[in-house]
């Protein structure tokens, strides 16, 4: 891995609600082409920190760099224009649009075409909309109603459309969640592929602890707000700690991780 | 000092009524989500039953059993409305339910002229409050005194209802998330009726409690309503403190405004709603509003551009349209050109409500503005009629910028709210700016120039500035611009994450939208010759809803056909009964419950089954083939 300007360095981020310290001093970096993971129980503070990643949401301290640049405290859309891409737990998606409607809005915005009023949106970056379908696998997609497309296709539809401003870094909040064992393992897969392919890095959120261990480089652990462990696959599986709060100490859950290393 | 004080008592009187009816629709909204336009309606009848049997029946049990009575008679048609209408349209976008209960409000405003007559009635001083009393030289009534005691006591025990019953309890849950309440067994559909019933009973008291201060008329329903909306965004929808203080702000600013800026008293509490929202959206005490539901079923259907085949249909259809001066007489051709001006009209706020999901309340006040721009630039500076037409719509565009950059910042309800009071401060200042605007006798003698006056010329005038609009609109509606609005309307979330400035987008489409109608109400000026107040009237806005929806929200053109149908319709209502507005209501709360998809709407979904059909057909009868 590289040791140049890291794409993502995250410094002191704290958050808090009333009392509840939501996030408290998370610090963390991330390479580019580096997959990461950050798990943690639920009410650990991960969606909170990936709000204010992307922009939802402001931290009260800290600093958020991206390439170089800080966005603390920017908005999404500005923070979008940098080169991040985000796709939702919940999908986010036109569904009154075709499937390839959806990534042309995305293109337009991203060409800064948006307030184009003749051009008719059909003959606008079609090809470009095409390949980045292809590219996820749903090259037969493109003249579907969005709004019909199966929960999983979605998912493949948002990841499409954050690879619509040539991200260096993507968001992904749980990018499984919802979807059937096999299609979690192929989106990840996918998403692996295309991170290593165009050296993008990602960072990810997920409950699935099979997609975490088969496919990030690094894994982060929150609990209460704090990091309390980061280090590669075997580092975290093996911490303490971090079984007695998430993982759990199952002889069955060694018992199968270890063969399923073996194998 | 004591005059103020004076002034300042009868503001907290004035509020008294205003709280009753602005407390009954935020507790209705609380739970069934329905702004209820009609509760000026039940506000309306209220005061008239109650003038009726106050009096018929003597004495002091006679007039407050009177009031009483009036507000539970009122309540029991309104459990009638609640289950005969209200239940079928739960489900249907919130757009749907307003029209439908707007369609009773003016079903409600000629019924009352039929039984009750048009002229005002002055009602019955209140038994025991007939006095006044002496302040420093300044005398105050004693039913003033009665009305500021009531509102805090109907407060309170509002307050008591919410946290101490049963009832009270079920209704706050059901504030907070009614199908939750419904999975836990509670019969969801009367405790919807019952709350219903308590919001029309104090929309009803209201009414019937201002008897003894106002006349009753038949056009106090669209004056509170108007208020009760400024209330409510002022307070914060289903807040019932909220709509106190914002029902004793709105009354003191009216008491006082009239002393200070006596020529723009109206204006005054609008721009303090505009001050409101732009630092709390939610109003003083309003929680921020879940995300909208979507409804299951809608917009399943694609847009697509014209194939040209269609556009040659259009093209055909248009010429053929055009061809009618060789074949009609005089009227027929002037009624030819005003269905062309609201065919633009329409097509304007459709784009604004369909494409971009903003519903506006009030979106006669661009219109009537390009009409008075016109009017304007005509009238004083005296310039000839092609550059009054091209200038003219500009006082529009002008006044939908400005409003408009407020307007963007809400959606939804609070949206449609928000620019019904936009347009009822253009109103206002039409209305009360005599020197310039003529007041309610408007701006007399626009006449088009020798090259338009004919009807035959102006016919074609107006189709071809039509034509024109309606083209512009759909080249919009599928460019990129289109799409970013569109995207909008159908997440925001996604639009911000894909470096979309969604309020710019949106603000850029009221403009749009504003100018256009300001084009059709500038081509309007001159087809009547007139300006008036009224051309930015609330039933004008209403109208431009009407068209939109009845030719249908999901589609392109529905606006067109909507438009056409409409007001050829309405026109000839209105030569054939005097009773119009009735059969209107009726009609628009048919369309509502019956026709929710619109002309064009139903058309489509019709041919996209066919085409769904077809393939299947053949695919079947291939299959079969094969097997034998």
């Amino acid at each position: 891995m590289s040791l140049g300007v890291s794409l993502l360095s995250v410094e002191g981020l704290s958050k808090s609600y009333g009392g509840i310290h939501a996030v408290r001093s998370v610090s963390f970096m991330l390479q580019a082409g580096e997959i990461l993971a950050l798990i943690g129980p639920n009410g650990a503070g991960k969606s909170t920190c990936f709000d204010m990643l992307n922009g939802q949401n402001v931290p009260d301290s800290g600093r958020i760099t991206v390439m170089g640049g800080e966005t603390t405290g920017r908005k999404p859309r500005e923070v979008w224009r940098l080169g991040v891409g985000r796709t939702f737990q919940i999908t986010a998606t036109y569904p009154t649009m075709t499937v390839r409607e959806n990534i042309q809005v995305a293109l337009v915005s991203h060409h800064r075409r948006l307030y184009d009023f003749w051009t008719p949106m059909m003959s606008i970056e079609r090809g470009e909309a095409d390949r980045l379908l292809d590219l996820v696998g749903m090259a037969g997609y493109a003249e579907r109603p969005c709004g019909e497309l199966a929960y999983g296709d979605l998912k493949r539809l948002e990841l499409a459309i954050a690879l619509a401003n040539q991200p260096k870094l993507l968001l992904m909040d749980e990018p499984t969640a919802g979807m059937a064992p096999r299609e979690r393992v192929e989106l990840m897969r996918l998403t692996a592929k295309i991170a290593r392919e165009q050296s993008i890095g990602v960072l990810f959120t997920e409950h699935d602890m099979d997609v975490v261990f088969e496919h990030a480089d690094r894994i982060l652990v929150l609990n209460r707000g704090s990091l309390i462990a980061q280090g590669s696959p075997a580092e975290v599986r093996a911490n303490r700690e971090v079984q007695a709060i998430y993982l759990g100490e199952g002889l069955l859950y060694d018992a199968v991780h270890r063969e399923g290393a073996s194998a | 000092m004591a005059f103020y004080f004076v002034q300042f008592l009868t503001g907290l009187a004035s509020a008294a009524s205003l709280f009753l009816v602005a407390s009954g629709l935020s507790i209705i909204f609380g739970v069934t989500r329905i702004v209820n336009f009609a509760h000026g309606a039940f506000y309306m009848l209220g005061a008239y039953i109650a003038f009726s049997l106050t009096e018929r029946l003597s004495g002091a049990l006679g007039f407050w059993g009177g009031i009483v009575v009036a507000a539970l008679a009122v309540a029991v048609i309104g459990v009638i409305v609640e289950i005969v209408l209200l239940r079928r349209i739960y489900h249907a976008p919130e757009l749907f339910q307003l029209l439908a209960t707007f369609g009773l409000t003016l079903m409600v405003e000629d019924l009352v002229v039929l039984i009750w007559g048009p002229d005002d009635l002055v009602g019955r001083r209140a038994p025991g409050f007939k006095g006044a009393v002496d302040f420093f030289g300044q005398n105050i009534p004693s039913y003033d005194l009665f009305l500021i005691v009531l509102g805090p006591v109907v407060l309170g025990a509002l307050w008591l209802l919410f946290q101490r019953t049963r009832w009270g309890i079920l209704v706050r849950a059901a504030t907070q998330d009614r199908d939750m309440v419904a999975a836990l067994g509670v019969n969801q559909k009367w405790l919807f009726t019952s709350v219903f019933a308590v919001g029309v009973f104090l929309a009803a008291l209201g009414g019937a409690l201002q008897i003894p201060r106002d006349a009753v008329h038949h056009a106090m329903d669209l004056r509170i309503i108007v208020e009760v909306f400024v209330v409510v965004v002022i307070g914060g929808l289903g807040s019932i403190l909220g709509a106190f203080v914002a029902a004793v702000l709105v009354s003191e600013l009216n008491a006082f405004g009239i002393l200070i800026f006596p020529t723009i008293s109206l204006i005054l509490v609008f721009l303090v709603m505009a001050v409101v929202l732009v630092i709390r959206p939610w109003g003083l005490f309003g929680k921020k509003e879940a995300p909208a539901r979507r409804t299951p079923g809608l917009t399943v259907i694609p847009w697509r551009p014209l194939t040209s085949v269609e556009r040659l249909a259009s093209v055909v259809a248009l010429a053929l349209v055009a061809m009618l001066p060789f074949i009609a007489g005089n009227y027929a051709l002037t009624v030819g050109a005003e269905i062309a001006i609201f065919v633009i009209f329409a097509a304007s706020l459709h784009f604004l409500m369909a494409v971009g999901g903003l519903a506006s309340f009030g979106h006669a006040a661009y219109f009537g503005l390009g009409a008075y721009g016109v009017a304007f630039l005509a009238k004083m500076a005296g310039l000839p009629m092609i550059v009054c037409i091209l200038l003219g719509p500009l006082l529009g565009a002008l006044g939908a910028a400005v409003f408009g950059a407020f307007a963007v910042q809400l959606s939804g309800v609070y949206f449609a709210m928000l620019t019904l009071a936009f347009a009822q401060i253009v109103w206002s200042i039409a209305f009360q700016w005599v020197a310039v605007t003529g007041g309610d006798n408007g701006i007399l003698g626009l006449w088009p120039e020798k090259w338009a006056a004919s009807p035959s010329h102006f016919y074609w005038l107006a189709l071809g500035v039509s034509a024109f609009v309606v083209s512009v609109l759909r080249l919009i509606t599928f460019s990129p611009f289109g799409y970013a609005l569109r995207g909008m309307r159908d997440s925001p979330l996604r639009s911000e994450s894909i470096g979309i400035n969604g309020k710019r987008i949106q603000w850029t489409a009221f403009i749009i939208a504003g100018t256009t109608a300001g084009i059709g109400g500038a081509l309007f000026a001159y087809l009547k010759g007139s300006v008036f107040p009224d051309n930015m009237g609330i039933s004008l806005s209403v109208d431009a809803l009407v068209m939109v929806l009845l030719g249908g929200v999901e589609t392109v053109p529905g606006a067109i056909f909507g438009a056409i149908v409409y007001k050829a319709l309405n026109i000839w209502l209105v030569s054939q009964t005097d009773w119009s507005k009735l059969v209107l209501g009726i009609f628009i709360v048919l369309i509502v419950v019956v026709f929710p998809k619109g002309i064009v709407g139903v058309v489509e979904s019709v041919m996209q089954r066919r085409r769904a059909a077809a393939p299947k057909a053949a695919a079947l009868s291939a299959k079969m083939e094969g097997a034998q």
